[in-house]
């Protein structure tokens, strides 16, 4: 509780944001596993290394099992489903015969060691993207995320927090209707019991809400003059526009068949019209910030680390495309290329770079 | 600083005005008390301060509320949040942020404040509320008093001119009422804020008050010194009623004021109160405990847990009919634990809790609860199916509940939904329901909490007439008042342990905390109440 020797600090989650973005970027340009391995190997040491103890810390753990699960569902659905290349025979699936519209699809049948592999480090790809989402949730707060919004999404923001703050108290509430039922002498399960808990936790929920509306215009929320409704719809129409042609150009620069063309001007559209929403609505506002996080050293070199694992396999691509993919008949070992073990060192760099985080004393209360 | 011109103010389908010819002026830096019956209309008086009322309440606003030259007409509160902080009864309810700091800041983000004044003002209020400790915290970590102080200093960080609390203290247990308290009156004398708070727990605010703002049933506000406008209503606290009994002259409004005219001679031929009880006042007239009859319920060597929480270590306790036996101690110090053991809504982690003979939980209806907030038992959108459904709940005939909810308290209308019900029809409502399936242990937690006066009298004639059913009561509360008027037994939790259990009159005559107003001024003699103090002087009530 007390201050620390050191003014530690937590890191804008801004960057945190970027760096993550970057790694799953890089690794969705590679089927190599062992390239993969050692991103989310670099990945899990930056967690373990700058989390901090506060509640959304878990969620890594929780996106790995995550990933362990689309691993699974991939295999499956191949082996069930799967197109069938040949190679070494694994095992064999009574098929079924299906209809000619459905040309295309098979339904059991040979099943490959080749293919077997192919749908495992596909499903191991998306996991390690997971994980990047699992990363950036443990690392930065999501309030943070949220502070660190330009003005024209402030309002959305507060928003989110609310509803985020809601979901526990909506648990509480239930527990304590569930309590009530057995109180009364009542099965607290069953249609009866959920009738009696659902309707009484709605109506306590809107109860609340009213209540939070009033406590926050008594505190000033949505004053007069912030923005006037003119500038107001120009900006949010600018903000969806630009959030759509930011999203092309993201797709783009992921999936190497876009035309690099296309990719350019949904960039630059993306570019231009998010930055005149956030010029229009932050000239006019009168809302303030209190304490906003600064975006120092650190910061850019957390975000220079993901650039850096993105930048590595992008050349690695250029230089030595076969290294970065896997597969091939017969399966052949992967190789590791020293610019993969340098896209994992840059990866690992927030670990270094980043302050290690202050310790949050929260003391256990009893429910 | 506030000016009320010809008031009225009409909720929508009500038939009568909720408050009516209201002309009053509030002068800047007072403090200033609101009372009145549950459902006077209190909340609304405040909530007209800043306009909530009728924005976020509907109904009709007659005449002018002006605040610092702005009329709440013409201003929505909003525009009004600089000059005006309002802070609703459930503080936690109103949480915007994650941590105590950024809930401080999110008026003053609003406002606009330039970041240097903003860090700087928030600085000073983590001073000013002594939350500096708790600066980083998660807002939903936080204890009852600390969110009220935290909500108070969300409000304070916009440096407004008034501030306006509903029942500030109502909710927290006595040391953390005082620690808000304190930070209220180092408002009013240090920096000049106009506070105007309602309250039902007078005892403790009173001294700290400079008028009193009494709305009447018919909405109707009378304003003036607070002992004026108290004596004589059933609102007034211990201090002031014991000075009326004796006679003295201006009324006490603190424990210190009633000491001093205890000892001293009202005039110069008559003698003090001291002496008065002295000369005829034995231990005849102080209520005696009840009788206590066999074990009802009984605790043994019993530890409970949430998760790494402890939060009873080796409890051992036993209930026995026909008394009533208050829990007492810090929010968080395990009563709720407690009684939920006792109703068998949690088991032990260790030691076992038996009702009646049997495991507690075992048989549900053998020791009935009502909790904190009485709503939680109560599932059907009209009184009356609430009751036909607690007739068919504990298998008895129909009416029964009904008719134990018309003797405990009459009056309360079939075709009400509990919501709309006062605080203490609800809580009526709620130990109806369970006194239908004839417990033998009845638990209340924290039943006081929102009764007015008139309310709480009748709770204690109800609790009163339970025991004489040979029923065992069990009340978890931090109102000492009401310890005083009804308890037998007092046991004092601390940290999840028993630090005392013995008779009430032993145990909350010897704690300055639990101690009631009466036993405070007359220490060191054991007087608790009133009551008892007429009791021997032999003057009719």
């Amino acid at each position: 509780m007390s201050a620390t020797s050191r003014p530690a600090r937590a890191l804008h989650p801004v960057a945190w944001w970027l760096w993550a973005a970057a790694v799953a970027a890089a690794a969705m340009r590679t089927t190599n596993p062992l390239v993969l391995a050692l991103l989310l190997g670099a990945v899990a040491h930056v967690v373990v290394s700058r989390r901090t103890d506060s509640p959304w810390s878990r969620s890594f753990g929780m996106f790995l099992a995550i990933g362990v699960a689309v691993m699974v569902f991939r295999l499956v659905v191949h082996v069930v489903f799967g197109a069938r290349t040949g190679g070494t025979l694994l095992f064999h699936l009574p098929s079924v015969a299906l209809p000619d519209w459905a040309a295309g699809v098979d339904l059991g049948g040979d099943v490959y060691l080749e293919d077997v592999a192919r749908a495992l480090v596909d499903g191991f790809r998306l996991a390690v993207v997971l994980a990047c989402f699992g990363a950036v949730n443990s690392l930065a707060s999501p309030y943070r995320l949220l502070r660190a919004l330009p003005a024209v999404l402030y309002e959305a923001g507060v928003a989110v927090t609310m509803a985020v703050a809601f979901a526990p108290e909506m648990a509480a509430s239930v527990r304590q209707r569930r309590d009530g039922q057995r109180l009364r002498g009542r099965a607290d399960h069953g249609a009866r019991a959920l009738r009696g808990v659902a309707v009484p936790v709605l109506e306590g929920a809107l109860d609340r809400s009213i209540e939070l509306a009033a406590s926050m215009d008594a505190r000033g929320y949505g004053r007069r003059g912030a923005v006037a409704a003119s500038v107001r719809r120009r900006s949010t129409a600018a903000l969806v526009v630009g959030m759509l042609a930011a999203a092309v150009a993201a797709y783009g620069v992921l999936d190497d068949t876009t035309p690099r063309a296309l990719t350019a001007v949904a960039a630059v559209v993306a570019v231009t019209l998010l930055g005149a929403a956030m010029a229009w609505t932050g000239a006019r506002a009168t809302r303030s910030r209190y304490r906003p996080d600064p975006f120092g050293v650190a910061e850019w070199l957390v975000v220079l680390g993901g650039v850096g694992a993105l930048g590595a396999l992008v050349a690695l691509g250029g230089v030595d495309p076969e290294a970065l993919a896997f597969g091939g008949q017969p399966l052949a070992w992967p190789t590791l290329p020293w610019l993969a073990v340098v896209a994992a060192g840059a990866t690992a760099l927030p670990a270094l770079a980043a302050p290690p985080p202050r310790p949050v004393l929260v003391p256990a209360v009893a429910a | 600083m506030i000016r009320f011109e010809q008031v009225s103010f009409t909720y929508a389908d009500a038939p009568a005005p909720t408050l009516r010819g209201i002309d009053l002026v509030i002068p800047d830096g007072e403090l200033c008390l609101v009372v009145g019956a549950t459902g006077a209309g209190k909340s609304t008086f405040l909530q007209l301060l800043n306009g909530l009322a009728p924005r976020f309440t509907g109904g009709t606003l007659a005449g002018r509320v002006v605040i610092d030259g702005r009329s709440t007409a013409d201003h929505p509160p909003r525009e009004l949040a600089d000059v005006v902080g309002y802070v609703g009864q459930r503080p936690a309810a109103g949480f915007v942020t994650d941590t105590v700091e950024h809930e401080l800041a999110f008026v003053m983000e609003n406002l606009g404040v330039p970041p240097a004044a903003m860090r700087r003002r928030v600085e000073d209020v983590l001073d000013l509320l002594n939350l500096h400790p708790i600066r980083e915290r998660p807002l939903e970590t936080l204890s009852g008093g600390q969110q009220q102080r935290v909500a108070i200093g969300s409000v304070l960080t916009a440096s407004p001119r008034v501030l306006v609390l509903d029942e500030p203290t109502s909710a927290l247990d006595p040391a953390a009422a005082e620690d808000v308290l304190a930070a209220l009156a180092r408002l009013v004398h240090d920096l000049g804020v106009t506070v105007v708070a309602a309250e039902h727990r007078l005892e403790r605010v009173v001294h700290l008050a400079d008028r009193a703002l009494a709305i009447d049933a018919d909405g109707t506000v009378r304003s003036g010194p607070v002992g004026e406008v108290l004596a004589g209503t059933a609102m007034a606290p211990p201090v002031v009623r014991l000075g009326e009994l004796a006679g003295w002259a201006p009324l006490p409004l603190s424990v210190r004021d009633a000491r001093r005219a205890a000892g001293a001679a009202v005039a110069p031929a008559s003698p003090s109160l001291r002496d008065r009880l002295e000369a005829n006042g034995s231990a005849t007239h102080r209520r005696a405990p009840r009788p206590a009859g066999a074990v009802v319920a009984s605790v043994r060597g019993v530890r409970a847990t949430y998760g790494p929480v402890v939060a009873l270590e080796q409890v051992d306790l036993d209930i026995r009919a026909g008394q009533v036996v208050a829990v007492m101690g810090r929010n968080g110090s395990g009563k709720s634990t407690l009684l939920a053991l006792l109703a068998g809504l949690r088991a032990p982690a260790r030691g076992e809790v038996l009702v009646a003979g049997h495991r507690a939980g075992d048989d549900p209806r053998a020791a009935a609860l009502v909790p904190q907030d009485p709503l939680v038992l109560l599932f059907e959108s009209t009184v009356g199916a609430e009751c036909a459904a607690a007739d068919r709940d504990a298998g008895a005939a129909t009416g029964t509940t009904r008719a134990l909810l018309d003797r405990l308290l009459p009056g309360v209308p079939d075709d009400r939904h509990p919501r709309d019900l006062s605080e203490g029809q609800r809580l009526a409502l709620a130990l109806a329901v369970v006194l239908a399936g004839d417990p033998a242990v009845v638990l209340l937690d924290e039943p006081t909490r929102g009764l007015d006066a008139a309310a709480k009298r009748r709770l204690i004639e109800i609790l009163d007439e339970l025991v004489t059913e040979g029923r065992a009561v069990v009340l978890a509360t931090h109102d000492v008042e009401v310890v005083a008027d009804v308890a037998d037994r007092a046991v004092v939790l601390a940290a999840g342990e028993v630090v005392a259990d013995d008779e009430a009159r032993t145990v909350v005559c010897h704690s300055p905390v639990f101690a009631p107003q009466v036993a405070k001024v007359l220490a060191p003699d054991e007087w608790l109440t009133v009551d008892e103090v007429r009791a021997a002087l032999g003057v009719a009530p």
